[in-house]
């Protein structure tokens, strides 16, 4: 479970968050959505303990800043929004990055090390990628094998902070639903900071809306995802259409 | 899918098995050449007479000093390289030798290096440490450490300062003593006896050993230091350590054999273009390459020019100076 209580963050003079108030249950799959600059990447880093901020901020139950980094890794596992393309790795030794917790000091991987990452290669359709250099992928490729480490760790937390915007619509709905099927099968909590309103639309059940820094909207996608709610949040007119078969709202902006 | 991955591995694994064979040839082939060759000629010396069990002895200690520095400076090159995110950082260009070396010649001045051996690497690793932090916190002033061009001016602009204190230290200590230092600074792996061989030398196996354990670590922090955290490295207490380790196995080297520059650079180069930065294969061969790449300079120093020994700072400062300039118009490019 994350627990958030009021969590403050300035950088220098300025205020990025404000009174942040929030708990995520085991097992959710919630968005963080709303306009640059409203301090989603911000909290999520908050969360996974590599900002500090005043306030109080917990997970299952416990300070994440004073977790051992070990415990802390086996249970939040992070997918940035971008991977460098120089990073000088293979595709599966980057993977078995997700176990570097678990990982012996001396020797080669466990076999259950291998296995997880076997395991998240293949889900995350990134098997092919094993022996290629990070930097003969592309983008979209990367984001796939960022996405098959948070699989590997085995962790009960996933935050991804736009871990999808650089895949395409095919890839994008297949990580989604990969990442639905962790959250129904395993229980594992989710949280991404979400740009695309449709696709936080279909695939979330909760949705958090944030504007400069305050926490303006906490709901399911139907209540949040409304013309009124929108403008406000984004400073533009938005025409929003129900989808029939669970498929969404789709938003369009005017 | 599956076939092609288990060709895949076969292909790797025996190139694998024939690059460590490749390996063990070259790296028996050095060790040979490098106790038959002097100023001298060639062949081994005589070991029914005095002279030349002596001179065996000489060329045995220079070729553990040659193995020892090489791996502590090509290691510490890699893992400051790593932890820094800067790929032209390497302990000379850093000014981390240029402090080390100033600890060093303090000790040497004072006359108690004959006295207490050990007071060498701990002067030298003192200068050292303080010199690492006071460039770094620079760095990170001037706009942040990660950028190669504000460690390297900082790194720079340091190692003239320390230089000049070495002249002055230099300036005011005696002619026994002036001469000492002078020899000892251009970087030359006769060391003098196996008991500073040891001082030096364990603290550098024993930092080998902790850098290899700490290998996954530093594979994390090829993603930077934010996402190394996420994958579960206490980044506040892991970097300065391992920025604190590279630094101790640079003051012994240095104590060792004086200045020598660019070793930390080429080798974990030429290994990382060759066969990628995974950490528990990277380390271990820096090591060995770079103990190798070092004897083999300092063959090459005491045997090119008989009988003149040119000293192997000087052969590596004259291989890796034009392979620096070369990494850097690369970057830019």
């Amino acid at each position: 479970m994350i627990e958030l209580r009021n969590i403050e963050k300035s950088y220098g003079e300025k205020k990025v968050l404000s009174q942040i108030s929030l708990t995520i249950r085991q097992g959710e799959m919630a968005a963080l959505i709303g306009a640059n600059g409203a301090g989603k990447s911000t909290l999520l880093k908050i969360i996974s303990g590599a900002l500090p901020a005043q306030g109080k901020a917990l997970i299952q139950g416990r300070k994440i800043r004073s977790m051992a980094a070990a415990r802390r890794a086996g249970i939040i596992a992070v997918v940035p929004q971008e991977i460098p393309s120089t990073t000088p790795l293979r595709g599966y030794e980057f993977v078995m990055l997700g176990r570097t917790h678990r990982l012996p000091r001396f020797g080669a991987p466990g076999a259950a090390d291998r296995e997880a990452v076997e395991r998240a290669m293949a889900s995350t359709g990134t098997a092919a990628f094993k022996h290629r250099f990070l930097s003969d992928m592309s983008g979209g490729e990367r984001q796939r094998l960022a996405v098959a480490i948070a699989f590997a760790a085995e962790p009960r937390i996933i935050l991804l902070d736009e871990a999808t915007s650089h895949l395409d619509l095919n890839h994008r709905v297949e990580i989604m639903q990969l990442l639905r099927a962790m959250n129904r099968d395993q229980g594992v909590t989710i949280l991404m900071a979400v740009h695309d309103l449709m696709l936080a639309s279909r695939f979330f059940d909760r949705l958090i809306l944030l504007q400069e820094g305050k926490i303006i909207q906490d709901a399911a996608p139907q209540a949040v995802l409304t013309e009124d709610i929108l403008a406000g949040a984004y400073g533009c007119r938005i025409r929003t259409i129900q989808l029939p078969d669970e498929l969404g709202t789709c938003v369009v902006p005017i | 899918m599956l076939g092609d991955d288990f060709m895949q591995r076969k292909i790797m694994m025996t190139r694998k098995r024939y690059l460590l064979l490749a390996a063990a040839l070259i790296f028996v082939a050095v060790l040979a050449l490098s106790l038959m060759l002097g100023s001298t000629g060639f062949g081994l010396p005589d070991i029914r007479t005095g002279t030349g069990r002596a001179l065996l002895d000489l060329r045995a200690s220079r070729i553990a000093a040659g193995l020892l520095v090489g791996a502590a400076l090509s290691v510490a090159g890699c893992v400051l390289q790593t932890v820094l995110r800067n790929p032209l950082a390497e302990p000379y260009i850093l000014g981390v030798s240029s402090g080390a070396s100033v600890g060093t010649a303090i000790v040497m001045a004072s006359g108690l290096a004959a006295l207490y051996p050990l007071l060498l690497p701990l002067g030298s690793f003192t200068v050292a440490i303080i010199t690492v932090v006071l460039i770094i916190s620079i760095a990170q002033r001037a706009g942040g450490s990660h950028m190669p061009q504000n460690l390297i001016l900082t790194g720079v602009v340091t190692g003239s300062v320390l230089s000049s204190v070495l002249m002055l230290i230099i300036t005011f200590a005696g002619t026994h003593t002036v001469r000492s230092i002078t020899w000892w600074l251009l970087g030359n792996l006769q060391c003098g006896s196996w008991e500073m061989l040891a001082i030096c030398g364990v603290p550098i196996m024993l930092s080998i050993l902790y850098l290899t354990a700490q290998a996954n670590k530093l594979n994390a922090l090829l993603l930077g230091h934010e996402n190394a955290h996420n994958l579960g490295v206490n980044t506040a207490l892991t970097i300065p350590l391992l920025i604190s380790v590279a630094t101790l196995m640079t003051a012994c080297a240095v104590a060792l054999s004086g200045i020598i520059g660019f070793a930390g650079l080429i080798v974990p180069h030429i290994l990382r273009r060759r066969f990628g930065s995974n950490h528990c294969f990277l380390l271990p061969g820096s090591a060995l390459a770079g103990g190798l790449f070092l004897l083999l300079c300092d063959t090459l120093g005491r045997s090119c020019l008989p009988p003149h020994e040119i000293p192997v700072g000087v052969i590596t400062a004259l291989s890796g100076g034009p392979f620096f300039l070369y990494l850097l118009t690369r970057k830019q490019q």
